[in-house]
């Protein structure tokens, strides 16, 4: 399907005949993870113009979480950024911890900042892992795949789901740690995910294909990422050192030793770099949290939001009507809005919660970390190749959960 | 009280229907007449230096009157704070000026507050329907429309 | 080839259709629609742990022409189902379709506005494989199904599809 255009206008010359071709890249396709879409004007393999379209996996979070009751939000949060669920689920539970003005106990703190770090751990895999695929370099794919499954194993361990984990609840959390789970944990940290890292980093840091094929791809000025509303790791590798878990710390965050990777380009090679730097840096976090992890109760004491212990239900009629009150209506929350960000993997996640009291949240708004990545795609490549764009936007992590809702 | 919020105060007085810290959060009710003044203003004044727009929703305040409100969140990465700007508009004329000018990034967070409430964004390059499909009929984020109303199936021939 | 009323294979099924039978159901090209979170678990049944390459359905192909099984694995709505009617369409027979996990099956817990609720709405459907997401030992034992459905030459989705 071509549109004719005068090249000359353009300040081509027109030795062959030749017309920008206007293709689609369509929602279907390998290297946009199977639900975006783009409409690229080309000339030849250049990228004139590219128009990027999305909404392929849009679910109506709001709309749900506008009929449903606030724990059962949980759920509706695991499905946003799929590849780190938990971190969706912390952060939702600290916006409405904040809107409820209650304090979480220290354990429940440490666990959040443990569950984060490791999830920040599993997305930056799969990130690169399917990055490198659409490179063509599979093995870091399977390379990769090797730790999340141990990783896998621990959280479903810790909350009897692999994935969809919803284990964060309004004042603490599902349950505490199991026996012996921070001894395995510490096993996996030391064992196979540095490991996978170093294997990963030897078959890809020095090899000359990889630098060539990422090194300028999708380059972007730091003005301009701050200006397209860019966040997290895209952002670090331009050159901006934004990172919410040193400029507004939350949970425990300021306890830890930790570095944050800048980068300087803000190419694709500047955003591998910086995500398995990152990695590196979780592993630390998780180290120094399971070293200071407190003892003592992982939700906090209060019936306005806590469920009864059951065999409290059992026994007692006012325990009864607790549970009953908290599962059908929901926990009653103080009416206000609020806005809670978190660093997640992705850049800056954002819960805006308004609230008219009640047991279900009169809307929620989540600020997805990709969504002005997508937006930026177009100004990270233009003037580059196709082969480029399938770099950049594999390095670029869009996670349509997120993206679309 | 919060600096923001006192020169924005002293800045723009006739503009400012309100302000409230409430949780934390500095926020502040403004009217939409000047609304892209008020925004460069806090993009660019030296005290405030909101250089990130952080996000934009719209809110249906269903039974109220103004009943949409458009929300700006925005942080100053030099500074390290963050407000919100709230602006109410009428169910009969939910128009607003594009803020499109002050940060090029907020453009698909207009687009997705026009597909998901209706709420027109003046100026705006390209207002079209960025979730949802162009034969989508209605606003579904509205509070009057029902969750699970239907839509008609489009084919394959797209 | 014959069919007995229950949809087991009759005596006609000769040798060299179960010859056939027996190289097709060993060599299943899967085409992964993988659209949400069923994806990543999709991933896991490809990766070493639960090695979907045992059972012969290695060869992911991500050109509907090329593929024999179609994967649905992920939340199908309104914008994207014309998309997937027509990578069914462009698949060429024999073809199978495994719907993986509830948004698939049935819309899940999303019953709104914009997710279609099931993708037998519009395709045929073979196997149904429940879960949120489903671990990827579901695909595995999906895939068994679909090979057994080969095996024993029992009618395919496809040929009870309501024409309309």
């Amino acid at each position: 399907m071509a549109e004719p255009v005068d090249i000359t206008a353009m300040g081509g010359t027109p030795d062959l005949q030749a017309e920008p071709m206007r293709i689609n890249i369509g929602p279907s396709h390998p290297a946009t993870h199977a639900t975006l879409r783009f409409q690229a004007t080309l000339d030849g393999e250049t990228i004139l113009d590219l128009e990027p379209e999305f909404g392929y996996l849009h679910r109506g979070f709001e709309k749900e979480s506008e009929a449903a009751t606030w724990t059962q939000v949980v759920s509706y949060t695991d499905r946003l950024n799929y590849v780190s669920p938990l971190m969706n689920n912390v952060g939702y539970a600290m916006a409405v911890e904040k809107l409820c003005g209650i304090e979480i106990t220290e354990r429940c703190k440490y666990v959040r900042v443990i569950i984060s770090e490791l999830s920040r751990i599993i997305d930056h895999m799969v990130c690169i892992g399917t990055n490198m695929v659409d490179l063509g370099a599979l093995t870091n794919f399977w390379y990769f795949w090797k730790p999340r499954e141990e990783v896998y194993f621990l959280i479903e361990e810790l909350c009897g789901q692999r994935l969809t984990t919803a284990y964060t609840r309004i004042g603490g959390a599902m349950a505490d740690l199991p026996e012996g789970w921070t001894e395995r944990l510490l096993a996996v940290c030391r064992g196979v995910i540095p490991e996978c890292i170093a294997d990963v980093n030897a078959l890809l840091t020095k090899n000359r294909i990889f630098i060539e094929r990422t090194m300028g791809a999708g380059p972007i000025t730091a003005k301009d990422a701050i200006a397209l509303g860019f966040t997290g790791p895209c952002l670090r590798a331009a050159g901006v050192p934004l990172d919410l878990r040193k400029d507004e710390p939350y949970l425990v965050y300021d306890r830890f030793d930790f570095d944050i990777p800048i980068g300087e380009a803000g190419d694709t090679c500047d955003r591998y770099m910086v995500r398995m730097e990152e990695m590196r840096q979780s592993l630390r976090i998780i180290e120094q949290a399971v070293a200071q992890l407190p003892g003592g109760p992982i939700n906090i004491d209060d019936p306005r939001f806590i469920l009864p212990a059951k065999a409290q239900v059992y026994e007692n009629i006012e325990a009864l009507m607790n549970h009953f009150k908290f599962i059908m209506e929901g926990v009653k929350v103080p009416a206000g809005e609020v806005y809670s960000a978190t660093e997640a993997a992705n850049g800056e996640l954002g819960f805006y919660i308004v609230s008219r009291g009640g047991g279900g949240p009169y809307k929620i708004k989540v600020r997805p970390p990709c969504f002005p990545l997508f937006q930026g795609i177009p100004h990270l490549v233009k003037g580059q190749m196709i082969a480029d764009l399938i770099a950049t936007l594999g390095s670029v992590n869009i996670v349509a959960g997120e993206l679309d809702r | 009280m919060s600096i923001v919020l006192d020169r924005l105060r002293e800045r723009f007085p006739a503009d400012v229907a309100s302000t409230h810290s409430d949780f934390g959060d500095d926020t502040a009710l403004v009217r939409r007449e000047r609304i892209v003044e008020i925004l460069t203003f806090l993009r660019d004044d030296p005290e405030l230096l909101f250089d990130f727009a952080m996000d934009l929703t719209g809110v249906d305040y269903l039974g109220e009157d103004p009943r949409f409100e458009v929300v700006y969140h925005l942080y100053s990465l030099t500074k390290k704070r963050r407000v919100r700007i709230k602006v109410r508009l009428h169910e009969e004329d939910p128009v607003i000026d594009t803020a499109v000018s002050v940060w090029p990034g907020i453009d698909w967070y207009e687009r997705e507050a026009w597909d998901m409430y209706g709420i027109v964004f003046r100026g705006h390059p390209n207002l079209k329907r960025i979730l949802l499909y162009e034969a989508f009929e209605g606003h579904p984020l509205r509070k009057d429309y029902p969750k699970a109303k239907r839509q008609p199936t489009i084919g394959p021939e797209e | 080839m014959t069919h007995e009323k229950d949809g087991a294979s009759g005596y006609a099924l000769s040798t060299l259709d179960a010859m056939i039978a027996w190289g097709r159901k060993y060599s299943l090209y899967p085409f992964t629609f993988a659209t949400a979170c069923c994806g990543i678990e999709v991933m896991g049944a490809f990766g070493t742990h639960y090695d979907l390459s045992r059972f012969g359905a290695e060869v992911v192909r991500f050109s509907p022409r090329q593929a024999d099984v179609l994967l649905v694995a992920g939340t199908i709505n309104y914008k994207m189902a014309p998309v997937l009617k027509r990578i069914y369409d462009q698949m060429l027979e024999p073809k199978w379709v495994i719907s993986m996990g509830a948004c698939a099956c049935s819309g899940g817990f999303y019953n709104n506005y914009t997710v279609l609720q099931g993708i037998d709405k519009i395709i045929p459907v073979d196997v149904y494989i429940p879960g949120c997401p489903p671990n990827p030992e579901g695909i595995i034992d999906a895939v068994v199904r679909i090979q057994k459905i080969i095996e024993t030459g029992a009618p395919r989705a496809a040929e009870r599809w309501p024409i309309k």
